[in-house]
């Protein structure tokens, strides 16, 4: 049951208790029960709203992927620095990743000074870090599965059937 | 427009005059201009192609594969749609001479009656059914037997309610479950004195089965698998609904290898072959798409919860629909007719819905409402539906 109400979830968040119910077919109170407990095991992290930025008057966000080289430390290995990374609120998203860098960000701040400023002041510094590359986003396409442009889908024809 | 008395008209042929232009179409010209309309009409899946079945079409344009198939359809989707057809159903075809890629199923079935019927054979279905049974039966020369089914009995037909339609004239069963316009599917049990009635008869079965995938308790009852039918079984399914392909236009017919012979004789003088892009694309559906049919048949069994509960509880009696994306409720609460209550609905409220009748005498009080759109979309429906039934409640 709780994987059914987690994919009606996932695409929106805003589904009450009531429609949740009647399309898995349990009770409001059970799916009720299901989403605090989900939530209790952080299952469910948060309810968010995917936000085309750009689109919003006014309100422009830089955004950058920055791939880091890291020296692993020997007990904890690349946690211990990623867990230093991830609390810096313009991270966005941070990944370890295979390949030739180790971590990858995603960092999203309000112009191109502030990004560059964390890489050189916060970033590099810290203990582990050996080498960073920034790549600044030209164009959003897709984000969170979403299409941020042209999201008019083609309009149904009149047919017979 | 020309009419039967105008010179033009006159020329007409009479058989095509005999059948009349579908109650649909006449209600979907009514909706024309109108601005804000929720549309629970159009009987079509709401997504697109999954763009990987898409793009191997895209691919093989771009290499230059804009040639003719065989009139058969190319070999290999040929194979995949029969293996498909075995792991699926456990029934064996052969893709050398028991199968024949069609135009969607629209032209399966026009095939198979133009190939089976001669003048004044009779050709018996259920009553609703989807638009297209009777009027091909009558233009290939056949007559269109009615049986009709009822709510009562959740609009599937009863074996004996056939034999009772059976005579001398009486070439073929023409079934379609799950069931556009009802959403109704037929019981293994059903189907099996179905199959007892036309073997004892020896009389042809026609089993449109395009919204197979859309079954929703248990699964599908292929009507070919069943034991010692396939002798005199004509299967026709395509990929339209399942792979929400609708504009490709590709279908098949499998049947023992003299039908199948007799209906690509017509097929290659009238069609000489589906369009290869399209072609293309099913192989690729059939490679790899059951995850997004699994996906998309778990989200339209999700909205099929919330329209058939929305239904009942504005006071709109409706049964469990378990296939197709359709749901039939009664509008006989508030006392109109399924024609009155749909341009009523349209015009007070802006959602429409096709009126039973149009689907057939039995469909008379009851509409259809497709529920293949967006779920926020079904939600406003109910809310407006709600309020029309309230005024109109007798």
């Amino acid at each position: 049951m709780l994987k059914d109400i987690l994919k009606i979830l996932e695409n929106n968040a805003h589904a009450s208790e009531k429609q949740i119910a009647t399309m898995v077919g349990v009770s409001a109170a059970d799916v009720s029960k299901a989403i605090k407990q989900a939530e209790k095991d952080r299952v469910i992290l948060k309810y968010k709203t995917v936000v085309n930025w750009d689109k919003a008057d006014g309100d422009s966000h830089v955004w950058a992927l920055i791939e880091v080289k890291v020296k692993p430390e020997p007990d904890s290995g690349f946690d211990a620095i990623a867990e230093r990374v991830a609390r810096f609120e313009q991270v966005r998203s941070l990944f370890l990743a295979s390949g030739t860098f180790d971590l990858l960000l995603v960092v999203v701040d309000k112009t191109e000074h502030k990004v560059a400023d964390f890489v050189s002041q916060n970033l590099a510094h810290i203990e582990g870090v050996q080498a960073t590359v920034t790549h600044f986003v030209l164009k959003r396409y897709k984000d969170d599965g979403e299409l941020l442009d042209g999201g008019e889908g083609v309009k149904r024809q009149q047919v017979v059937l | 427009m020309t009419t039967k008395k105008s010179p033009l008209g006159k020329l007409i042929s009479d058989r095509t005059n005999k059948i009349s232009p579908s109650g649909i179409r006449k209600f979907f010209d009514l909706l024309q201009g109108m601005e804000g309309v929720i549309s629970l009409g159009v009987g079509e899946p709401d997504y697109a192609t999954p763009w990987h079945i898409s793009e191997a079409a895209v691919k093989s344009l771009e290499k230059g594969y804009t040639i003719y198939t065989s009139n058969s359809g190319i070999l290999e989707l040929r194979e995949l749609t029969c293996q498909y057809l075995k792991d699926k159903y456990g029934i064996n075809y052969k893709p050398a001479d028991e199968i024949l890629i069609t135009v969607g199923v629209s032209e399966a079935l026009d095939l198979a009656m133009r190939a089976i019927l001669n003048p004044a054979d009779e050709v018996i279905m259920t009553d609703p059914h989807y638009v297209a049974y009777d009027a091909t039966v009558i233009l290939a020369g056949g007559k269109p037997v009615m049986v009709p089914t009822s709510a009562k009995n959740n609009f599937a037909v009863e074996a004996k309610d056939i034999e009772a339609k059976i005579t001398k004239k009486t070439k073929a069963i023409l079934i379609g479950f799950p069931s556009n316009p009802t959403g109704a599917i037929m019981p293994r049990q059903k189907l099996l004195d179905l199959a007892a009635v036309a073997k004892k008869n020896n009389i042809i079965v026609i089993s449109d089965e395009i919204y197979a995938r859309l079954t929703y308790d248990g699964e599908h009852t292929c009507f070919a698998s069943l034991p010692g039918v396939k002798n005199n079984t004509i299967l026709l399914g395509g990929f339209s609904k399942a792979y929400a392909m609708t504009g490709w236009r590709v279908g098949y017919a499998v049947a023992p290898e003299e039908i199948i012979t007799a209906m690509t004789k017509i097929h290659q003088y009238t069609i000489m072959c589906a369009p290869t892009p399209a072609q293309v694309a099913a192989i690729e559906a059939l490679k790899t798409g059951e995850t997004d049919v699994v996906e998309m048949v778990d989200d339209y069994n999700r909205r099929r919860k919330v329209i058939v509960k929305g239904l009942n509880d504005i006071g709109l009696p409706c049964f469990e629909p378990k296939g197709a994306f359709y749901a039939f409720p009664s509008i006989k609460p508030t006392g109109l007719t399924s024609e009155q209550f749909s341009e009523g609905l349209l015009k007070e409220e802006k959602v429409a819905v096709v009126p039973g009748s149009a689907f057939g005498k039995c469909g008379e009080g009851f509409v259809r409402c497709c529920y293949a759109t967006s779920l926020a979309d079904i939600e406003e429906a109910l809310k407006r539906m709600a309020r029309f039934v309230k005024k109109h409640k007798k």
